[in-house]
């Protein structure tokens, strides 16, 4: 798959948190949101998202619960808990800066510095 | 801080986990439908649409493996991966685990031990139904419990408290079954005895109160269980035969339940008679005797709406209606009530006493291990900080670094616990079989139940979290950046003071029992030493009751003289003598009282003295090794024909006449009213197995005047114990073959006196030199440590030209000034608990030069012992290599 960008060590959970802010999913929902949402420009291997499920669930930011699907199926679905929304925010932020900061650092020219 | 989270520690732990993989597996599967669901609608065949989904979705397994890693370890899988981890860090200081494992198993040992005793003895409820209600009757006047029959009978009759009352006494008897006649003993009960005390029959039937009709009306026996089963090897067919008790027929009518021997716990009857038959088994009826008090103790269930306050009041009022009475017979007759089981108070209170003072001393001994563990363990975390700094660089949290010394030091607890049960596991059931004294059936049961087990579990975690939780406050601390960039050996400063307290403390709790145990070790050797008044060396006693054998009136002294007569003829005899009752210091002896000249009126409460009383033949004195400091020996003239003569010793010569040069050739009265002379004095002596005893005043009567079917010989031999005996049994096989005895050394006899100060002393000894093991060993630490610590510090006093003592003061001045506070502080604390002390051993004063000299001594004896070898670390230092290898 040409012009997809591996993910940066850590940005998974954002990705996730972010997929879930959007409302409750489960997990093969959260994925096609990613994908959705970042244009499909990312390349998240199908299995290591739920990992990342669990230890968010176990941080206290995220809350699962069985229902049925769209598809009439049995899902575990995920939504935001407090903790998980102020993360997100936390997360969001500290990424804005760093990504600023980056591409600041990166845009300059050699005469400027 | 929370160091257990208890949200995730459930018992379900384990069975939790299968449903979470299942719950897992389901999420995963749902996923992979969902995705062949759009495949499908994208135009797959639904098989096809599946096996895509599925690679897709990459290598289940691993996912699954890494979504359980992500749900996180629960307290369980956290605390197997803290045991491994810590055993894999104990097993690479070996030395230090088994120093901690060592010393926590002797703590714990030692207290589970005493703890089993103090269980076994005290806490532990006698086999009786309904033992809380079961009370003993004592006089309130002497802590004492014997009483006369016709008093019980009183009692029993006309009290509304008890629900019965029942009575027993110990004799001795001999027993013919048709082979070899022994001698066994017995427990003359009540007929309501069983019926009152609720046990049911093992076999055969028991006596009841309807069986009782007057002297000698129920030759029955009850055997107790264990007799039963070693003399009659569990044959049934034992219940109905008849046996020759002192040459009259019984028979035995049943068998006790294996766990009931009677309520005295650490005594084992052979079986039990009706008292109605006590002429047969005693040789002499007191049955209607009022002021002859043999009965050991009365006693029964309160009634259930009864206490014991209003059961005293009850028993008082008859005792003020039996005193004005029989003026003759009761003088002060005041009740108490206590538990039959170690014969009341009258051992109790000493028992009771004695255990605690030493569960507070084991108590101590923990306590010092733990002090000495926490601050092995602070100096090894103080070592660790280095490791410490790393793992909470490395993103560990404090939390977990703390859960994990904590596993570490209840990992050792526990372990030290488990030796430490293991031994004394051993130890209290070899206690359990231990007969220490072979001629009575007296054995201590104190085998370990569930509550040792419990408090030895109990007692390993409190230690391990005490000791565990000395090194917190350090951990809590560690700043990773400042140990890693500068090492652990800058700051030693302040924080060795919490080390310095710990090891100070236990070395003034090491004190306090090294004095103990040296305040008890001179008290033993002062009532070996102590004046006896008799030489019990090479003294061999023959001990045997002519009534077991069938003699009566004027055959008992005919018998004595041919048995005295017989032993003189035994080559190596030097002199026989001959003792009516017990010897002195035996088990029992009698203290019959006695009025001066002067009185009339001979009630109880004029007595003027109560000496201890001995039936002697004239040979005895010299026998015994007692001296005749005046006036003449006894002889074969006094006898029932001549005046009544007495020898008395110093002590009732004091008491009754004033002085002893007063004494002689005056009067004294006996209860009857008899009027008896006074011809001799003899030194003073002990009497009672209680060699701590004051001076008691001892009458010697003639045996002829004062006849006694219980017989003691002492033959005064330089000749083999070995051959002295089997010559003796000859002889007396030749008198009488039916004759039952007992010979033993009278030195070995002393065995009974001396039973109660040994065992004082071995188990304060034993606890001493524990104490003295942990200061050892916490002093070594400390100093080795200290010197280990400062090494580059004293290579560099020493390359400036330091001299040995120097370096000797700058290495060792701490511990040692620790030493000294700490035994001052200990000496101190136990010339304070003398008291205590002094419950337990004879004459126990730490404010005897001696003892405190050589707790001293023992005290520096221990601290050089433990600084020798980082002495000797520190003045080998050379500076040379040490600085270069810095």
């Amino acid at each position: 798959m040409a012009g997809q960008a591996q993910l940066l060590p850590g940005t998974l959970d954002l990705l996730i948190l972010r997929a879930v802010s959007l409302g409750p999913r489960h997990g093969y929902g959260i994925l096609l949101r990613i994908g959705q949402i970042s244009g499909n420009a990312l390349l998240i291997e199908q299995g290591a998202l739920y990992p990342g499920l669990f230890r968010l669930v176990r941080q206290g930011l995220l809350k699962a619960s069985w229902g049925t699907s769209e598809n009439n199926r049995r899902a575990k679905f995920y939504e935001l808990t407090a903790a998980g929304r102020r993360r997100l925010r936390e997360e969001t932020a500290s990424w804005n800066r760093l990504a600023a900061a980056i591409a600041s650092a990166l845009s300059q020219q050699p005469e400027e510095i | 801080m929370k160091l257990v989270d208890w949200r995730s520690f459930r018992i379900a732990t384990l069975f939790q986990r299968s449903r979470m993989n299942a719950e897992v597996e389901e999420e995963l599967r749902a996923h992979i439908q969902h995705r062949a669901d759009d495949l499908e609608r994208s135009g797959l065949e639904r098989a096809e649409a599946e096996r895509r989904a599925r690679i897709e979705f990459g290598g289940q397994e691993k996912f699954k493996e890494e979504c359980r890693d992500a749900l996180g370890g629960t307290f369980l899988e956290t605390l197997i991966q803290d045991a491994r981890f810590s055993l894999r860090v104990l097993r690479k200081s070996p030395g230090f685990a088994i120093v901690a494992i060592l010393t926590l198993a002797l703590a714990i040992g030692a207290n589970a031990v005493v703890f089993g005793v103090l269980n076994a003895l005290i806490l532990h409820p006698q086999y009786v139904p309904r033992a809380e209600s079961l009370y003993g009757i004592e006089h309130g006047s002497d802590k004492d419990a014997m009483e006369s029959y016709p008093d019980y009978l009183d009692l029993r009759d006309h009290n509304h408290s008890f629900q019965g009352l029942a009575a027993y006494s110990i004799a001795q008897a001999g027993l013919d079954t048709g082979e070899n006649p022994s001698r066994i003993w017995v427990e003359q009960a009540s007929g309501n005895y069983f019926d009152v005390l609720g046990i049911q029959p093992y076999l055969g039937r028991f006596f009841h109160g309807a069986d009782e009709h007057g002297p000698n009306s129920a030759p029955y026996v009850v055997l107790t269980y264990a007799y039963w089963h070693t003399r009659f090897q569990d044959d049934r067919g034992a219940v109905g035969r008849v046996v020759q008790l002192n040459k009259h027929p019984f028979t035995i009518i049943g068998v006790t339940p294996p766990e009931f021997h009677g309520t005295l716990l650490f005594f084992n009857p052979d079986f039990f008679v009706p008292i109605m038959n006590q002429e047969q088994v005693d040789g002499q009826n007191l049955l209607n005797a009022r002021g002859r008090r043999w009965i050991f103790m009365v006693m029964g269930h309160l009634k259930p709406e009864v206490t014991p306050a209003q059961a005293i009041a009850d028993l008082n009022s008859i005792g003020s209606y039996l005193e004005k009475t029989y003026p003759q017979d009761d003088g002060q007759m005041t009740f108490t009530l206590a538990r039959p089981s170690l014969y009341g108070d009258y051992l109790g209170r000493p028992v009771r006493a004695f255990m605690t003072g030493l569960m507070l001393l084991a108590g101590l001994i923990l306590l010092a291990a733990c002090a000495n563990l926490g601050s092995l363990f602070a100096a090894r975390a103080a070592d660790r900080s280095r490791e410490v700094a790393l793992r909470l660089a490395l993103g560990a949290s404090r939390r977990r670094l703390l859960r994990q010394l904590f596993t570490e030091a209840v990992m050792i607890s526990l372990m030290g616990g488990t030796f430490g049960l293991w031994g004394s596991v051993v130890l209290l059931r070899g206690l359990s079989v231990w007969q220490p004294l072979p001629q009575f059936p007296i054995n201590v049961p104190v085998n370990p139940d569930a509550n040792v087990y419990g408090l030895a579990l109990v007692l390993a975690l409190a230690s391990g979290f005490l000791f565990g939780a000395v090194p917190v406050r350090q951990i809590l601390r560690t700043n990773p950046y400042e140990v890693i960039k500068s090492g652990s050996t800058g700051r030693a400063g302040r924080r060795m003071t919490v080390r310095d307290l710990l090891l100070g403390a236990q070395i003034a709790i090491c004190a306090v029992l090294v004095t103990s145990s040296i305040v008890a070790v001179r008290g033993l050797a002062r009532s070996l030493h102590s004046n006896l008044g008799f030489e019990p060396q090479n003294a061999m006693l023959v001990d045997t009751d002519l009534s077991m054998a069938g003699y009566r009136g004027d055959g008992v002294p005919a018998m004595q003289r041919r048995m005295i007569d017989a032993m003189e003829t035994i080559p190596g005899v030097k002199s026989v003598g001959l003792v009516g009752q017990y010897p002195p210091t035996a088990m029992m002896w009698i203290t019959p009282i006695v009025f001066t000249d002067e009185t009339t009126d001979l009630r109880p409460s004029n007595a003027a003295a109560s000496p201890v009383m001995y039936s002697i033949s004239p040979e005895y004195f010299h026998a015994a090794g007692t001296a005749l400091l005046a006036g003449r020996d006894l002889t074969w003239h006094d006898d029932k024909n001549g005046p009544r003569v007495a020898v008395i010793n110093q002590e009732f010569a004091r008491r009754i006449f004033g002085s002893v040069a007063n004494a002689l050739g005056r009067y004294f009265k006996r209860r009857d009213g008899t009027r008896i002379q006074v011809v001799g004095i003899v030194q003073d002596g002990k009497y009672t197995p209680n060699l701590a005893e004051d001076p008691q005043p001892a009458m010697f009567l003639p045996i002829l005047q004062s006849p006694s079917s219980e017989t003691w010989m002492v033959l005064r031999s330089n000749r083999d114990s070995q051959q002295l005996a089997a010559a003796i049994k000859s002889k007396l096989r030749d008198l009488d073959a039916g004759l039952p005895f007992f010979t033993q050394k009278w030195s070995k006899q002393m065995d009974t006196a001396l039973f109660a100060p040994r065992m004082a002393t071995v188990a304060l000894g034993v606890l001493g030199v524990m104490g003295a093991m942990l200061s050892i060993t916490g002093i070594f630490g400390m100093a080795a440590y200290a010197v280990s610590k400062r090494l580059r510090e004293l290579g560099i006093r020493m390359a400036l030209g330091a001299q040995r003592t120097e370096v000797l003061q700058a290495a060792l001045g701490r511990p040692l000034k620790l030493l000294a506070w700490g035994s001052a502080a200990g000496l101190l604390l136990g010339l304070l608990a003398s008291r205590v002390l002094a419950f337990m051993v004879y004459q126990a004063t730490p404010r005897d030069p001696l003892v405190l000299a050589g707790v001293v001594l023992a005290m520096l004896l221990l601290g050089l012992i433990a600084t020798w070898i980082p002495a000797q670390r520190a003045l080998s230092i050379d500076p040379v290599n040490l600085l270069r290898e810095e």
